[in-house]
């Protein structure tokens, strides 16, 4: 019997199985011409409260639902329902993250109808969600002013791998000292070139550039699909 | 806290290919980017957890830690980051949004039980 080899080379992602079942997410809202969001943030920072507004802020002119992660509870989805919007909640038990097969599953026996944005707010937490691509166009990281201005300093991985960032809270701003340009720095050091937009989701101040902002991705994301279904 | 799902993952992936080629796995080794979101220490002690009461259980876990490299338009190469709280060019500063490696959260290897001595 021939010896076997004592080291067989492999080359195996490990998290193959989750991006296998996010791209194929991803295929599947693209074919329906629905832009994705993923909200991350640590907790506390306002996700909800700012996903409150978005839903609202959208609405009149597009069809919205969110998908909200939470270890425990269904406040988050009761406070969005308000909102109007479908909204479903996925409860994670333990799990500190969403991943795409949950997001998956939330589907399956979930009809919003047909829609324009899908939001899905992940489990508070600003580093086991880097990890799991959730089938989005676009990860929002959201941090709030009363966070300090460190934040992306701490936290580089989840910021790196965000596509745009929001800093929320500002009508706290004075009250907490924020200092601005500190903060867009921090951001910019970890994530050359990232999109930054501050506003309050209390206040509505702000909120404007950031709704055009995801309308342009929506408008973008029409267009590319009508190139593809049309060549 | 994610990386008992990811050693339970790195488990179900390494028994996979020990049944389908036939072995018994020693080592599993692992390349982990500094920007794979997974931390190393965590993940050793979750990997023996994760082996309990599986074929893989007494195995150990080898890691090779990756850095993070940057393609640096400016200098037209890649380069080391020195520090993952800056992404910018070591050599002349520019900032740097090409990540080319760092992200790696990848099984590359089995290392194997030798077989027993056969006594033909």
């Amino acid at each position: 019997m021939r010896p076997q080899p004592r080291l067989i080379e492999v080359r195996k992602n490990v998290l193959k199985q989750n991006d296998v079942v996010a791209r194929a997410l991803r295929q599947r809202f693209h074919g329906s011409g629905v832009f994705v969001v993923s909200l991350v943030s640590s907790p506390g920072s306002g996700k909800t409260a700012f996903l409150e507004r978005t839903l609202a802020s959208l609405r009149p002119r597009y069809r919205v639902a969110a998908l909200v992660g939470d270890l425990a509870t269904e406040n988050d989805a009761q406070r969005l329902a308000r909102s109007q919007a479908p909204v479903k909640q996925i409860t994670t038990g333990t799990l500190c993250h969403l991943e795409a097969a949950m997001v998956q599953s939330a589907l399956e026996n979930w009809d919003p109808g047909p829609l324009d944005f899908l939001f899905i707010e992940n489990v508070g937490n600003l580093v086991c969600p880097s990890s799991y691509d959730l089938g989005e166009d676009l990860r929002l990281v959201l941090i709030s002013v009363t966070e300090g201005e460190d934040k992306p300093l701490k936290y580089p991985t989840i910021f790196n791998s965000a596509d745009v960032a929001v800093v929320t809270k500002m009508d706290l701003a004075a009250a907490v000292e924020f200092n601005w340009e500190a903060a867009y720095g921090n951001i910019q050091a970890v994530r050359p070139g990232m999109r930054v937009f501050r506003l309050s989701a209390k206040t509505g101040e702000g909120i404007d550039d950031y709704l055009e902002f995801l309308s342009e991705r929506l408008a973008e994301l029409r267009r590319a699909e009508t190139t593809i279904s049309s060549s | 806290m994610h990386e008992l799902s990811i050693a339970l993952s790195i488990v179900e992936l390494a028994e996979e290919e020990a049944e389908r080629r036939g072995v018994e796995i020693e080592a599993v080794h692992l390349k982990l980017g500094a920007l794979s979101g997974v931390v190393k220490e965590a993940l050793l002690s979750c990997y023996e957890l994760a082996c309990e009461q599986t074929p893989l259980q007494g195995s150990r876990l080898i890691v090779e830690d990756v850095p993070v490299m940057i393609f640096c338009l400016h200098c037209q190469a890649r380069r080391p980051l020195q520090s993952i709280q800056l992404f910018s060019c070591p050599e002349c500063g520019t900032p740097a949004s090409e990540i080319v490696q760092g992200k790696e959260l990848e099984v590359v290897a089995l290392e194997i039980k030798e077989c027993a001595p056969n006594p033909a």
